[in-house]
């Protein structure tokens, strides 16, 4: 934690003009870097200089800036959305470095994750193991009263603990396998606890890991590096959820 | 003038809705699927809407400017979203809800919109939790409500401080549900560069691949956007750093008719600029003005810890202003007393910017365990930012930009004054009025895109003869040379100053004049430094890179230079209607106790501009506003 209120650091950055292009680092100074601004302010702030040096910026997602969209995509030295636990990198502060530190900057690193450009990667086979079977079929308009069926406080509180996932994919850039397990469970999981998504749990355990698995996705070992990257907090206990899904699936299915 | 048509169907207002949509004409099921929708922007109006109009029947093709259409800004909206379920049993009722509002949005929207969206809250509520929306819950096993601003019954539904997440992802995984039978095709990363009219009707849209660069044209027989609202305007606001005004602009620009563009709010509880770096402002949800009190110090200019000042040098101004609704009084008016706080010097923090929001006292009653199962993340996000732990010391806030209650114009059916162009949730200007309540931005995204454009959108369809059109044609043509045309344009400025630059000199133009407190003067000269802004723009700003690769900042300058044009609309609408009301508050017209004062003789209309031409002056054409039911009213909160 820096004491001071501005910091110089050095920053190596991957550059990389789009997905066929081989990447590199590049090196920038940045100076007087007030420790109230986010990393991605730092991240403006150097881009403003690259332009008025007449370089390209750096390529870098990001929308809320509130840690709730899960666009940002950074691999700060080393760690998926850099050292602070359960923060993502538009939350982590500049106070949290030191003055004259090197900082490298990488894009989330995955197989099933084509770099775009720079920091900026494709994530869209999340969208897809989600489109495989995320969801409850419900159509609009045919919904019974909210309050029809109690649900414990329990189960909806776990639930919601699985729902907080972002869709980030730092569990996929942490993991040694670029596994999407943990992403994969707090889906499954939170569908599962509750009665309206319990109807077709089989089903979509099935459907989403085949996806995972197309999507060119490693298998898990059981690191727990994603739960230790992941910004929301979500458990490995959804990753033991989703196997006992999966496996009661195969073992009960009429058809396969 | 434009001759705008409500369309606002006769009948007594409780049973409008139900008559409407027996009224309107069907298309039958199997035709359905011969007709094809585009729907811009996935945030719960998008996201609702796609889905619904997918699970009819229609071919819907769907946009998203970014990665995912999980990423659209609805996903952090943190409070919660309002129904008149009346499980509490307070006396909540659908007319109290649509009452609320009304009254909320100082009586500047229409009664039978408001009736409509209130009536179908209730619906929303099942609709989502058959989604498996995890909303809170009490140890029965049923749905928790809590108070919102500007209502004295709790109705508000909630998920811990991320129910728009939560919402939105229902949303999102019905979307994608839709996606994986493939009756919708998603386009991400995807920017809507304009709007093609054939034949007067919209029958499609020009983007640019975010990627490649490619610009594509996409067909259909109905275009709707629900792309939000205009707030960046202000360069600061807590809309994502992406969120813009473009894809309305273009249809503005297209002959689509802008309504009320002067009606921003700016909400009360933000977390205070730190500094010249600030990039975005993180909003605080009004929630938290359940159990926090607002205060400042008594003397200006007490420089104090805020733990040493006693209780008796306080000022909890809200409670002492409006005792009847205190801290929950409607977000405009806690904003600007807020501001006049700190214009008499007794702001607080660093900067003295600042107003405290302190939690000392329901820790002391409820315990520090139950504020953190209410406010958990919002605490954590505050300390993220601050590095001050609201446990210990009052949080600080200070307004800050959030919703735009302005927008397209449109009927009763959702349509604009382009008849085939669609307009949902926070780009429309229709249910909001002047000042739109907490909780009531997530209702009228999903009612929008669940409950009203599926029913309004077949009216359409089966009530037009579209004639066959393709990409090919000559208006998509035009179209897509004219997106090539400003892309060179922009890139060839090559000047001395980054967009990012001239995007703060527009803001701050628009906080100082077009902001909290307005007045001629200030919009005068608005209108002299918007222009001003714009001109060095278009000569002095630099670009770099290429068109045919991602690109964030040619991006960036497409949306600012959009923002110059519309910023300046925004300013001249505010200096037309010398009245105060709602978010929009001219220093000329207020009360002896600085309230707003409405003017219904002269201002009960929407002021609805129509664009005439680049460099042309915008002609307002007016819908008056009619009220059956309600008595037009003095808005008080004491």
């Amino acid at each position: 934690m820096s004491k001071a209120k501005k910091i110089n650091l050095t920053l190596k950055v991957w550059r990389q003009k789009d997905q066929n292009e081989i990447g590199r680092f590049e090196t920038h100074p940045v100076k007087g870097i007030s420790t109230d601004m986010s990393f991605l302010e730092m991240l403006d702030h150097l881009n403003q200089q690259i332009i008025h040096a007449g370089g390209d910026p750096i390529a870098f997602d990001s929308d809320c800036r509130e840690g709730i969209c899960g666009s940002c995509s950074t691999t700060i030295n080393g760690n998926p959305h850099g050292p602070d636990r359960e923060t993502a990198t538009c939350q982590l502060h500049m106070r949290r470095f030191e003055d004259g530190q090197t900082i490298v900057v990488e894009p989330f690193r995955a197989r099933a994750f084509p770099v775009i450009r720079d920091i900026s990667v494709d994530r869209s086979a999340l969208d897809r193991i989600i489109a495989a079977g995320g969801f409850v079929s419900v159509s609009t308009g045919n919904a019974q009263d909210a309050n029809a069926i109690p649900i414990s406080k329990e189960s909806s509180d776990l639930a919601f603990d699985a729902a907080a996932c972002i869709g980030c994919g730092a569990c996929v850039a942490a993991c040694k396998n670029a596994s999407a397990m943990l992403f994969t469970s707090a889906k499954i999981s939170q569908l599962a606890l509750l009665p309206q998504g319990a109807v077709e749990k089989d089903r979509r355990a099935r459907n989403m890991v085949a996806q995972m698995d197309r999507e060119k996705f490693g298998n898990c070992t059981n690191t727990g590096a994603c739960e230790a990257a992941c910004p929301k907090g979500i458990t490995l206990e959804n990753m033991a959820r989703m196997n006992r899904q999966f496996t009661s699936a195969w073992l009960t299915a009429r058809v396969r | 003038m434009l001759k705008l048509d409500s369309k606002i169907p006769g009948g007594p207002l409780e049973q409008k809705w139900d008559t409407h949509k027996f009224k309107i004409k069907l298309v039958n099921p199997a035709n359905k699927r011969k007709y094809s929708v585009i729907v811009v922007g996935t945030g719960l109006a998008g996201a609702s809407a796609s889905a619904s109009l997918a699970e009819l029947g229609y071919q819907v093709k769907t946009f998203t400017s970014l990665d995912s259409p999980r990423r659209a800004h609805s996903i952090a909206a943190q409070g919660g979203i309002n129904a008149a379920k009346n499980y509490p049993n307070d006396g909540d009722s659908v007319y109290r809800l649509f009452y609320d509002t009304i009254k909320g949005g100082d009586f500047r929207a229409r009664e039978a919109n408001v009736y409509r969206l209130a009536q179908v809250s209730n619906a929303i509520i099942d609709q989502c939790v058959a989604q498996g929306v995890p909303f809170a819950r009490d140890y029965g096993g049923l749905l928790d409500n809590r108070s919102f601003g500007g209502a004295q019954v709790s109705r508000t539904f909630y998920a811990r401080g991320q129910t728009g997440q939560q919402l939105l992802l229902g949303a999102y995984s019905a979307l994608m549900r839709q996606v994986g039978l493939g009756t919708v095709k998603l386009f991400a990363r995807r920017e809507m560069l304009d709007l093609v009219v054939v034949d007067g009707a919209a029958r499609g849209i020009v983007t640019r691949n975010m990627v490649t660069g490619e610009i594509e044209s996409h067909v259909a027989d109905a275009v709707i956007l629900a792309t939000g609202g205009y707030g960046n305007t202000f360069y600061l606001s807590t809309n994502a750093k992406g969120s813009n005004g473009s894809a309305i602009w273009k249809a503005y620009k297209k002959g689509a008719a802008f309504a009320n563009p002067c009606f921003t709010q700016i909400h009360p509880t933000c977390i205070p600029v730190s500094g010249d770096h600030q990039s975005k402002l993180t909003l605080m949800s009004e929630s938290l003005r359940n159990d926090g009190r607002v205060w400042v110090p008594k003397k200006e200019g007490d420089t104090r810890r805020p733990e040493q000042i006693p209780d008796e040098e306080r000022d909890y101004y809200l409670e002492r202003v409006y005792p009847s609704f205190g801290n929950l009084a409607p977000r405009d008016v806690s904003s600007r007393q807020a501001k006049f706080r700190v214009d008499e010097g007794r702001g607080v923090g660093e900067t003295r910017m600042s107003v405290y929001l302190d939690f000392r006292d329901s820790i002391k009653r409820l315990g520090k365990d139950k504020i953190t199962e209410r406010y958990g993340n919002l605490f954590q996000m505050y300390e993220k930012i601050t590095d001050e732990n609201p446990y210990e010391v009052p949080m600080r806030i200070y307004p800050a930009v959030h919703y735009t209650m302005g927008g397209l114009w449109v009927d009763y059916n959702l349509m604009s004054n382009i008849p085939g162009l669609h307009v949902l949730g926070e780009a429309n200007f229709s249910d909001h009025g002047a000042n739109r309540l907490g909780a009531s931005a997530l209702m009228q995204g999903l009612a929008d895109g669940y409950f009203v454009i599926p029913y309004t959108i077949g009216d359409y369809l089966a009530g037009s003869k579209l004639p066959k059109v393709d990409a090919s044609h000559e208006s998509f043509r035009a179209a897509e040379n004219e997106a090539r045309g400003r892309i060179t344009k922009l890139l060839s400025v090559r000047g001395n100053k980054t967009v990012d630059e001239l995007h703060r000199e527009l803001g701050k133009v628009m906080w100082d004049y077009v902001g909290m407190s307005r007045n001629e003067a200030g919009l005068k000269k608005a209108l002299t430094e918007i222009p001003r802004i714009r001109d060095e723009f278009w000569q002095n700003v630099r670009i770099p890179g290429e068109p045919n690769f991602m690109n964030q900042e040619l991006e960036k300058a497409g949306r600012v230079a959009d923002f110059l044009e519309l910023g300046e609309l925004m300013a001249r609408d505010a200096l037309h209607r010398t009245e105060s009301c709602g978010g929009h508050f001219r220093e000329e017209s207020q009360t002896e106790d600085n309230e707003a004062k409405r003017d219904d003789e002269h201002f009960a209309y929407v002021g609805a501009w129509e664009f005439k031409g680049e460099g042309k002056v915008p002609e307002m054409s007016k819908e008056k506003l009619e009220f059956e039911r309600i008595q037009l009213a003095t808005r008080s909160y004491k």
